[in-house]
């Protein structure tokens, strides 16, 4: 039923904010070049980290929009999704693994498809400032990831 | 997200990202992408459907290994639903609602200016579903 089509979330997301009276529309980053490097070994020897827009179920973590990390075992139960922008008429977030990947993580670790899961993954916030993401946040998962010593990253935006 | 993939891969860290917005994420630029094609929130698949979240997080991790060069796109080979119409439910705007959001918009202005006064609050994207 109905026609499948990529739904337009920025144009959407503009004509939200201008329905509720903001004056400028919002600026998405855009960029003529991206860097890419190229992965030198195979997955089943790479060490996997992970990052989410979520934010840890506690106490902090609904109260204080920040970079946080977490164990990844054992798996969180729930994670903080209220403040973000995911579909909530039409779906949920009460499965942490269907925007966590860390079980399916597991699974690929003992069968040998990937080198190890880091034992801690990473939290951060979406932010209205590109820049507080470019100049803070982004350097700071940079550095927790190099401590965890992981050689690829799997990020995941709800 | 997509500038934290693209600070990670500049400083030597391959990354993929897993989503569900194809224009935002194709408007930035990431080195890889993997795209869900579901309402935003489950990107590793349906919730509590462990062999899909499985399947896509495997196919994540062949992509990485996979590409070539940046801005590389593939996607999962799930659908949601035969019924498309969540594709034109997201953020709606209508005459059912077009008075309720400007005076959503207003009180929104209002807290914001009193937590910028406290100091306290970095300002996040609009959340609504």
């Amino acid at each position: 039923m109905g026609k499948s089509y990529d739904v337009p979330y920025m144009e959407r997301t503009r004509d939200y904010y201008r329905a509720q009276g903001y004056a400028q529309d919002y600026q998405w980053a855009h960029h003529a070049e991206t860097p890419f490097h190229r992965l030198s070994k195979p997955p089943s020897q790479c060490r996997v980290g992970v990052v989410t827009t979520a934010m840890p179920d506690t106490p902090s973590g609904r109260a204080r929009r920040q970079v946080y990390s977490s164990l990844s075992a054992p798996i969180p139960k729930s994670m903080y999704t209220g403040e973000l922008s995911w579909h909530k008429t039409v779906t949920h977030t009460d499965d942490v693994g269907s925007f966590l990947p860390l079980e399916a993580l597991m699974v690929l670790e003992d069968e040998g498809g990937i080198g190890s899961l880091a034992p801690r993954f990473h939290s951060v916030p979406t932010e209205y400032s590109q820049r507080n993401t470019r100049e803070q946040d982004a350097p700071e998962i940079l550095e927790r990831l190099r401590e965890d010593e992981v050689d690829v990253a799997l990020l995941v935006p709800l | 997200m997509s500038l934290v993939a693209r600070h990670l891969e500049a400083h030597g860290i391959a990354t993929v990202i897993v989503g569900s917005a194809m224009d935002i994420v194709s408007h930035c630029g990431v080195p890889r992408y993997l795209h869900s094609d579901f309402p935003l929130g489950n990107p590793c698949g349906r919730p509590y459907d462990r062999s899909m979240q499985l399947s896509i997080c495997s196919q994540a991790i062949a992509l990485l290994r996979a590409a070539q060069t940046a801005n590389a796109v593939t996607r999962v080979p799930y659908e949601w639903s035969q019924d498309n119409s969540w594709r034109d439910d997201y953020s709606r705007v209508d005459a059912s609602n077009r008075e309720e959001l400007a005076r959503r918009g207003a009180e929104r202005r209002r807290r914001q200016a009193e937590a910028k006064a406290a100091g306290t609050e970095r300002a996040a994207m609009i959340a609504e579903g």
